[in-house]
């Protein structure tokens, strides 16, 4: 538990479902970091330049902008493109992952997933050298998926 | 008077004995030797009388004149007042008058006697040469004996005339009225003018017979000379006697003409010579033979037909006619005639095989042939036509008339070809079989055959026999019913057929898609189960975590409870969602190669918590140098873990072994997970494969889970090409066998 801003590393959460939105940026304060929240893609695409993340966890089925589509301009903007982001979606049928790595997303997160573990999957990722490189797969939970 | 007194002193009584030769040779002087005798009277004055008699014969040559002068000088020498004379004249059969005296008139001059008229007595005096008188009759039967004459009821006497001898026949009659007198000079009388009037009849015979004989001869060499074939006469040495025009030309040559011709002449003779001095000619009297001369006048080559008949004459001796026949044409003819008849028997023989040949094949053939001539009658037909126009024998009435009905259709049908103009006619006949006298309709073929000159020489008939044809048709025509008959029923049943495969197929779509959208509900509702779920579990475990502050342990154990059941139901979730997938073809295979072992122990080391509280021993018997398979590894676990948590659910006491083994000539890898658990009822053992079966299903069930475990891993197994089973006894425990193919497909 630090206090100091620096080292708080900040993430952009983005999730229409305000109750786990609420639990997850509860968790991550808790848990040492900095949480900026957006409720659609739209918003998502402003805080990320707005805030300059290290990481965003990125719900999929969103409303206004969805996750697929708010990632692609994301990786497409120079100032927003190095920012790994993390799918997040209670959506476990075949091809949603597909979809989403080819969307630009780092990891896939499935939906349940404990506070817990979500933090674990987060500080592997930024504990990487390579920030913005392709995350190894990593199993979160039974049916966490990585590719 | 010039004949010489001594010729007629000659003349006296007839030498009986001596025979005249009628057939001597006319010499032209009269033979007639006239005895002078003294008669009764006046020697001197009868002699005198006499030979006035004879002096006025001399110059008289005709009959009449003779006679009327012989029967004057017996009125005026002998005073017979009436007389007549009859001769009968050659070829005559009557005595005609040639001479009267003292008597005048019709009676006289019709006067005749009918040689014939054998009761005349007259005719018997003719005859018999008989004289007769005849006195003036007494009664009416002396009248009817009498001879009617011109003396009619006078006497008269009757002396036949006639030279002497009794071989000569009379040749007439002299009727003298008046008795009977001076026989002594009547027959001197008689005797010379008998000589007398024989004379003048010979001489006139002669002298008609010379006249005819010259005209005869005359007539007989035209006759002879007229003919064209050469006809000779030649005696018994073979010397020409007689030649007519045509074979003097052959057999003489005068001597100015040419010496080749006069050499053919000479050779003619020469071959004639030893044609008729052979002796064939002697012997049969009559031949005919063969004979080749040379015609003298352009050298060629003539054939003769040579007859030669011996002639045999008293006087000339045998002689022999030969006629010759020019046959030369006759032979280049016969010759023609024998080739072209050879020809003919060469063509006849072979026309025969010929028809033989085609006898034997229209025989052969099964189908009733006839063949007509151009007037309609059959000339000729085959066995089986035999059969239907020919009656048999001992043909009942009824079969008879079947025949000659056929034989008349067949007529009609024929004179209807004939009279057609067409070259081929095809017709229906209605025929009756001559055995049973069925109906018998028969096709016919006919076809005309013409000669070169395009003349009708016959037509031919083929028959065919259309009953099998028409049973045939008329079999073929229910079977083609019964056929369509089916074929609508078929058509009818394949598109009810149809129609429900439409109808199945709509069905399979609809069902497809509502299981789609079951699957898609099913997949949408467990992502909505989980969200709130997630929040649940998160808050559960941050509240665990003393995120807020720490609490008290009962609230700990309360929220414990909280987490596991959520935990629970998250399995649940999880759980439906696999079969969603794999329903929906949304479970998509990661192949790759690992170690069952390793894969078993990080199951074994998942389920620590829950073997360690389970107090059950796990054993590993897993052969270190198993061959990795090729697999989809998640899912092998998955179905690992799955068997396991079974075997630690409904296993109370006693051990789990999970064992590994490998079958290579299958290619497979078997893994068994053996427990001593509560065990499973043989007939339960399928059942337990199916979808949310537990086999407990009462309301208080003494397990958990949702029953979709091992439907769960069946279907995993077989998406690996692999199966599952299980061997189980009740209170025993269970063994199930998770086999996989080595090799993994896709």
């Amino acid at each position: 538990m630090t206090t100091t801003k620096s080292p708080r590393p900040r993430v952009l959460l983005v999730d229409d479902y305000p109750d786990a939105r609420e639990m997850y940026s509860e968790y991550l304060e808790f848990s040492g970091f900095d949480v900026v929240e957006a409720g659609n893609g739209m918003e998502a695409l402003q805080r990320a330049v707005d805030t300059a993340p290290d990481i965003i966890l990125m719900d999929l089925s969103l409303p206004v902008m969805d996750g697929w589509e708010a990632t692609r301009r994301l990786k497409a903007d120079q100032r927003t493109k190095e920012i790994p982001v993390v799918a997040l979606t209670g959506h476990a049928l075949a091809g949603i992952s597909e979809g989403a790595k080819q969307a630009g997303c780092d990891a896939f997160v499935t939906k349940p997933c404990l506070p817990e573990d979500l933090v674990r999957e987060i500080r592997k990722i930024l504990d990487r050298p390579s920030s913005s490189s392709t995350a190894k797969a990593r199993r979160s939970g039974k049916h966490a998926k990585t590719s | 008077m010039p004949s010489p007194p001594a010729a007629l002193l000659a003349v006296g009584a007839p030498r009986p004995a001596a025979k005249r030769q009628r057939s001597g040779p006319y010499t032209g002087v009269p033979r007639v030797r006239v005895e002078v005798e003294a008669g009764p009277g006046d020697d001197g004055e009868l002699l005198a009388a006499r030979l006035r008699l004879l002096e006025g014969f001399v110059g008289r040559s005709e009959l009449a004149d003779c006679a009327t002068f012989a029967l004057q000088w017996l009125g005026e020498v002998l005073g017979l007042a009436q007389s007549i004379c009859l001769v009968r004249p050659a070829d005559e059969a009557s005595l005609f008058v040639i001479g009267t005296y003292g008597l005048a008139g019709s009676a006289v001059s019709r006067f005749s006697v009918s040689l014939e008229d054998w009761g005349n007595p007259l005719v018997t005096a003719f005859a018999n040469r008989k004289e007769f008188f005849f006195p003036a009759p007494h009664s009416a039967a002396d009248r009817r004996r009498r001879p009617a004459t011109p003396f009619e009821d006078s006497p008269f006497q009757v002396l036949p005339l006639g030279v002497s001898g009794f071989s000569e026949d009379a040749f007439g009659l002299l009727l003298l009225g008046g008795s009977a007198a001076f026989r002594q000079e009547l027959h001197w009388f008689t005797n010379v003018f008998s000589q007398k009037l024989d004379q003048i009849l010979r001489q006139q015979t002669l002298a008609d017979g010379d006249r005819k004989q010259g005209r005869e001869r005359a007539l007989l060499y035209n006759i002879i000379n007229a003919v064209t074939d050469p006809i000779l006469l030649t005696d018994a040495e073979g010397r020409l006697l007689i030649a007519n025009a045509r074979a003097l030309t052959l057999f003489t040559a005068s001597e100015e003409e040419s010496e080749g011709r006069r050499g053919a002449v000479r050779m003619n003779n020469m071959l004639l010579s030893s044609a008729l001095s052979s002796k064939a000619i002697e012997e049969t009297g009559a031949t005919r033979r063969e004979l080749l001369l040379v015609n003298p006048v352009d050298g060629s080559d003539l054939v003769f037909e040579l007859l030669s008949t011996v002639t045999e004459d008293a006087r000339q001796g045998s002689g022999v006619v030969s006629i010759l026949r020019n046959v030369t044409d006759l032979r280049r003819a016969s010759e023609e005639i024998e080739d072209n008849y050879r020809k003919m028997r060469i063509a006849e023989v072979q026309a025969r095989a010929e028809s033989d040949r085609l006898n034997l094949i229209i025989d052969s053939v099964a189908d009733p042939i006839v063949v007509t001539d151009a007037a309609g009658a059959t000339s000729m037909m085959n066995e089986p036509a035999e059969r239907l126009f020919t009656i048999p024998l001992h043909a009942s009435e009824i079969e008879q008339r079947w025949v000659q009905n056929n034989d008349a259709h067949f007529s009609s049908f024929i004179a209807g070809m004939l009279v057609s103009a067409d070259q081929r006619r095809v017709g229906e006949i209605g025929l009756s079989d001559p055995k049973t006298g069925e109906a018998m309709p028969v096709e016919a073929i006919a076809g005309k055959i013409l000669s070169e000159h395009g003349e009708l020489t016959a037509v031919v008939t083929i028959l065919h026999d259309r009953r099998e044809a028409i049973e045939k048709a008329l079999l073929y025509e229910q079977l083609k019913q019964a056929s369509d008959e089916l074929e609508r029923k078929i058509q009818a049943a394949t598109a009810d057929i149809a129609q429900q495969n439409e109808l199945l197929r709509r069905q399979a779509i609809e069902l497809e898609q509502a299981s789609a959208l079951k699957s898609q509900f099913l997949a949408n509702m467990s992502h909505e189960f989980r969200t709130p779920l997630n929040a649940m579990l998160g808050y559960t475990s941050m509240l665990l975590q003393g995120v807020a502050g720490e609490c008290e342990p009962p609230v700990k154990r309360q929220l414990g409870r909280i987490e596991s059941n959520g935990r629970h139901l998250l399995t649940i979730i999880n759980e439906i969602l696999d079969i969603s997938r794999i329903e929906a073809g949304r479970m998509p295979l990661q192949l790759s190669t690992f170690r069952i072992p390793e894969l078993v122990s990080e199951v074994k080391s998942e389920l620590e918590p829950i073997i360690m509280r389970s107090k059950l021993t796990v054993t590993l018997h897993l052969p270190k140098d198993l061959v990795p398979i090729s697999s989809d590894r998640q899912k092998v676990k998955q179905i690992i873990l799955n068997l396991l948590s079974n075997s630690l659910k409904f296993t109370h006491h006693g051990g789990i072994v999970i064992a590994a083994k490998r079958n290579a000539k299958e290619r497979t890898v078997t893994l068994s997970v053996a427990d001593t658990g509560i065990g499973i009822a043989s007939a339960d053992q399928d059942r337990i494969f199916e979808d949310f079966r537990q086999l407990d299903n009462g309301p208080t069930r003494a397990y958990g889970g949702t029953g979709l475990g091992l439907s769960i891993c069946r279907r995993l197994a077989q998406m690996l090409g692999g199966r599952i089973s299980v061997q189980s006894q009740v209170g025993k425990g269970s063994t199930f066998f998770l086999t996989l193919p080595t090799k993994g497909r896709k």
